[in-house]
């Protein structure tokens, strides 16, 4: 367990990377009920304006958070956690792949203790998620019970 | 059609209780690459105090987004689901969701602002146990796009 002692504001808590495909977004369809076909769908995601089939943002959400359970030992230690989402994820389907075995888009997460609530013990974590080199996620912030 | 401006303020009220099975939390956890064994085994849900599997931070957004839906799908409200794209989420737990916890959400619509020919809605789910026992509040934004946009 974390000792909400030694924690300064500004340090890594770590990095991680995940790895999203076009299964992945199909299988989280089905495990949130979220069936918009802009995220399974290459013809309707065009046809709406998009550049293809885009991952579900709350996918990215929900992946992301997984460096601060982590780091925190116990998940439902995030009493709070939000986010924007400011671009989309695409997911390629390349040619030639099966679309469970392709790696997929990279997702890049690092945290920071953004800020330190030494009354309430709590610990604002603020993630990083990047896409090549572009942030899809903006204010992903998580505050950890300590 | 556009989006009917007099929708903010509206509520819309609980309705049948979601019940979270341990398959759903395994399955959800499994689908947003969710490791910690207390989403897959009584032992190591047991061990950080949980009667049953513990669902991860963001289980919520089941509930939530049922509860939204009884607006989106509200032929009064004038929203065409496949212009939406979500803006914002936010999850305040206010008790960690567990198997077995039978929960009912009631939607509140916080604000509805005009963008071009579209519109940004902001919606709130207050998520309880059947008992009334308060269990996360979500707040999420969906940017409905105009016909132009």
């Amino acid at each position: 367990m974390i000792d909400f002692d030694t924690l300064e504001k500004g340090q890594q808590i770590g990095s991680t990377t995940v790895y999203v495909n076009r299964a992945d977004l199909v299988r989280y369809a089905g495990a949130s009920g979220d069936f918009n076909p802009i995220h399974f769908n290459e013809r309707f995601a065009t046809e709406v304006g998009l550049p293809g089939v885009i991952a579900h943002g709350m996918f990215t959400m929900g992946a992301a958070v997984q460096l601060v359970s982590d780091w925190v030992g116990d998940p439902s230690a995030v009493i709070d956690y939000q986010t924007r989402f400011t671009k989309p994820v695409p997911v390629d389907d390349p040619a030639g792949s099966n679309p469970s075995e392709t790696p997929g888009t990279a997702i890049e997460i690092t945290g920071a203790i953004g800020a330190l609530d030494a009354e309430a013990r709590t610990a604002r974590v603020d993630l990083s998620v990047l896409v090549a080199g572009t942030k899809v996620l903006v204010k992903a912030q998580a505050v950890v019970q300590l | 059609m556009s989006i009917n401006p007099e929708l903010a303020g509206r509520v819309y009220p609980a309705q049948e209780p979601y019940v979270v099975g341990r398959e759903k939390i395994r399955e959800f956890a499994t689908a947003v690459k969710a490791t910690h064994r207390a989403h897959f085994d009584l032992d190591a849900a047991a061990s950080l105090g949980h009667d049953d599997l513990l669902a991860p931070p963001t289980f919520a957004i089941i509930v939530a987004q049922r509860a939204d839906a009884l607006l989106v799908n509200d032929p009064d409200s004038g929203i065409d689901f496949s212009r939406v794209v979500h803006a914002d989420q936010r999850f305040t737990h206010h008790r960690p969701i567990i198997a077995g916890d039978e929960l009912v959400a009631t939607l509140h619509v916080d604000t509805v602002r005009a963008m071009g020919s579209g519109a940004m809605i902001s919606t709130r789910a207050e998520i309880a146990t059947v008992a009334g026992e308060p269990v996360a509040t979500t707040v999420s934004s969906i940017l409905v796009r105009g016909e132009d946009q």
